[in-house]
């Protein structure tokens, strides 16, 4: 299991919860690549430390698989606070994931960051 | 686990090519499915099984992996995306399955997938590598060579961008088939397409369509292998049957006709019975029907069948459409039978059901089932009538004929019987399956003088000599009897007409007989007197008979006296004359 854990949550005195998050990758596909570089990124840009980040890779450790129900590679998973949600893809749409994050509302337009122009619109089903 | 007949005992041959040049099969162990897809489904590679809602494509794809850990040593990988392991166990565990032990003992692995939509977003490029790595992992875990995916298509619902999931649909089906893993995908039916979502355009080796209808409100589940490529299948329509030993398919291609024959005779139970057919009764393994009208017997002749089989040690399958199992029983003590001993002794499976309970494969299906099961000597249908009910006439021609080309095959003696209505002509069967059986009794009904009374001829029995009486069928409390009826005088009595000729006959006879009594006595007394008198002529001739002898005895003693006397007198004479004067004077004096 690879674990970067990145706990920066000294700083998260002032935010309430502290996000734990789980990156499910496999192998270093350029999918999970881009994945994980994009959400360095995110995290870096929007979180300000006050995050627990682990990352999975199932090829090393598949049997986590199960736990998460993970199908789709790359999937973010945001354990807390509850509820559960996921992001799948390799989270080039930062508004989309900070959205899915439930860190911003849907009020704010994506604007012109779409980086994935040919994917269908709107993940909720 | 419930113990089942080997496949295999139940050999169809399919026509075509023999298995042997056709693609390596895995078999699913499910009764009748590896009969007619030629030895199971093709190994190695992916089979879709379509239908629509409950018509039982779970059912079908589990039982395919437990009988394959179980009986082939092939452990299997299911990924359930409907119903969680939990749920899974508990539906097969009413059907005699212990998941949960196969999975402690690592032949099964269970995976439950499940995606959440309103929980996922998509942002970007992905792919599903999750779960090609969860069934890796899960392929890896128990060494499995069967895989079951059910139902697939729920992952439709979960992800919104088709494009990416139907490639990685097909990179799933080139996965599996480079892996060699027999797989069953599980798809629910679409409307013009034979899956809602066109699976079958990526698998094309194995289609099997499951199908629940309902006709005359009567429910029958068909399965059909829509295609098999590389294999000869049977291509027909067969109805399945699940109940609590898993799935039957009944494979409804003819049999071949040749099976062997046994010159082993039965007893039919009626002692009058056996001696009409050759003094022997049926033939081990032949057919037998006995149709008659409403009440004529044919229920009470079955029974002793079924009675002295049992008594013989042989088990008996007696399966009734008119009548419950205990009324039969009770009725049937009223002619002596005790059917309900032979039954607590396990020797009599008595089984009754409605015929229009199911269609008529399912019952089929079903007799089948209790054959294997309980591996009878001689099985007892009664009536073979009511099933037109449940069904078609030619089908349930059909469907007979199979059974009775099932029961022969295994040198099991049948019996059916058969209502011919009133109206009709008596030596008619409904079905017309008169000629597929080899022994034909008709019990008929006798009407005379305001009388109606039961008659009993057989009509043929191939292969052995028989009787051309009609007999009167007696039923008493004693058993039963077929009597001889009353034949002279230019006419057949039966029933009381009998029994008054008989008693009449009886009379006749009688004095008949004191007359002869009569005579003989007369005859007697003539003798006595005879024989008295001649005693008595006896006696007096033994009288007469003495006196004569003493006569006689005296008479010779007087002679030789005289010759004494007259030698004497000649001696005087030579010497003194006076004493011979004398002597003669003497003698004279003797003489009056």
């Amino acid at each position: 299991m690879k674990k970067k854990t990145k706990a920066n949550g000294k700083s998260a005195g002032n935010h309430a919860p502290v996000l734990q998050l789980r990156l499910y990758v496999a192998g270093q596909t350029p999918k999970s690549l881009a994945a994980m570089s994009n959400l360095k990124r995110i995290c870096a840009d929007h979180l300000e430390g006050a995050y627990q980040l682990e990352v999975i890779d199932l090829i090393k450790s598949p049997q986590l698989a199960q736990g998460d129900q993970i199908l789709a590679i790359p999937t973010l998973v945001r354990n807390l606070p509850v509820p559960i949600r996921k992001i799948i893809g390799d989270l080039s749409n930062v508004d989309r994931v900070l959205v899915g994050l439930d860190l911003r509302g849907a009020e704010q337009p994506a604007g012109n960051k779409t980086s994935s122009p040919g994917k269908p619109i709107g993940a909720k089903l | 686990m419930a113990k089942r007949a080997k496949p295999a005992e139940i050999e169809i041959p399919l026509d075509g090519e023999p298995h042997a040049t056709s693609l390596p099969k895995a078999a699913t162990g499910i009764t009748g499915l590896d009969e007619i897809s030629g030895g199971g489904l093709p190994r190695g590679r992916t089979t879709i099984v379509c239908g629509g809602p409950g018509c039982g494509k779970t059912m079908l794809g589990m039982e395919f992996l437990i009988r394959g850990a179980q009986q082939f040593n092939e452990p299997g990988v299911l990924v359930a995306f409907e119903e969680t392991p939990q749920e899974m166990e508990r539906n097969v565990l009413s059907l005699g399955f212990d998941v949960k032990k196969l999975v402690d003992q690592k032949k099964l692995f269970l995976d439950y997938v499940f995606v959440e939509p309103s929980e996922i977003q998509e942002t970007g490029d992905y792919d599903l590598e999750g779960l090609f790595i969860r069934l890796q992992h899960a392929v890896d875990t128990v060494g499995a060579k069967r895989v079951c995916l059910d139902t697939l298509e729920a992952l439709f619902s979960s992800f919104r961008n088709e494009g990416v999931l139907r490639a990685e649909l097909r990179r799933l089906f080139r996965w599996l088939k480079d892996r060699q893993l027999t797989t069953v995908i599980t798809a629910e039916k679409g409307e013009k397409t034979l899956t809602r979502h066109g699976l079958e355009e990526y698998v094309s080796d194995c289609v099997i369509l499951l199908d629940h209808r309902v006709r005359d409100q009567i429910s029958t589940r068909r399965l059909r292998i829509v295609k098999y490529r590389g294999t000869s299948h049977g291509a027909d329509e067969y109805p399945f049957l699940i109940d609590d030993h898993g799935i039957s398919v009944l494979p409804v291609t003819s049999l071949e006709m040749s099976h062997q024959v046994s010159t082993e005779r039965v007893p039919t139970g009626i002692a009058d019975l056996d001696e009409m057919l050759g003094g022997k009764g049926f033939y081990r393994g032949s057919s037998v029907l006995i149709s008659g009208t409403a009440g004529s017997g044919k229920t009470t002749m079955a029974a002793s069948f079924a009675a002295a089989s049992c008594s013989r040690g042989e088990r008996c399958l007696y399966v009734g459409f008119e009548e419950s199992v205990d009324q039969v029983a009770r009725n049937m003590m009223s002619v002596g039978l005790d059917l309900k001993q032979w039954r607590d002794k396990g020797l009599l499976v008595h089984e009754a059901w409605r015929p229009s309970q199911y269609g008529i494969e399912m019952h089929l299906l079903r007799i089948h089932k209790l054959v294997e099961t309980a591996q009878p000597r001689h099985v007892i249908i009664d009536p073979i009538t009511n099933l037109i009910t449940a069904s078609a006439q030619k089908e349930v021609y059909f469907m007979l004929m199979r059974l009775m080309d099932f029961l022969k095959s295994r040198q099991i003696t049948a019996l059916f019987t058969n209502l011919t209505a009133d109206n009709e002509k008596v030596e008619s069967t409904e079905i017309g399956i008169s000629s597929l059986t080899d022994t034909w009794i008709l019990c008929r009904d006798m009407e005379l003088n305001g009388e109606r009374n039961r008659g009993v001829y057989i009509l043929k029995s191939r292969g052995m000599p028989h009787s051309n009486q009609v007999r009167e069928f007696l039923m008493s409390r004693d058993g039963i009897r077929l009597v001889p009826p009353y034949i002279g005088a230019g006419q057949v009595l039966t029933g009381s007409s009998r029994v008054a000729q008989e008693a009449k006959e009886k009379a006749e006879a009688l004095v008949r007989n004191q007359e002869i009594e009569k005579k003989q006595e007369a005859l007697n007394r003539k003798r006595s007197v005879l024989e008295a008198q001649i005693k008595a002529l006896q006696m007096d001739f033994g009288a007469e008979e003495l006196e004569l002898e003493r006569i006689i005895n005296q008479q010779k003693t007087r002679e030789n006296q005289l010759r004494l006397e007259r030698d004497a007198m000649n001696r005087i004479r030579s010497g003194d004359s006076q004493l011979r004067i004398k002597l003669e004077a003497a003698a004279a004096g003797d003489e009056e």
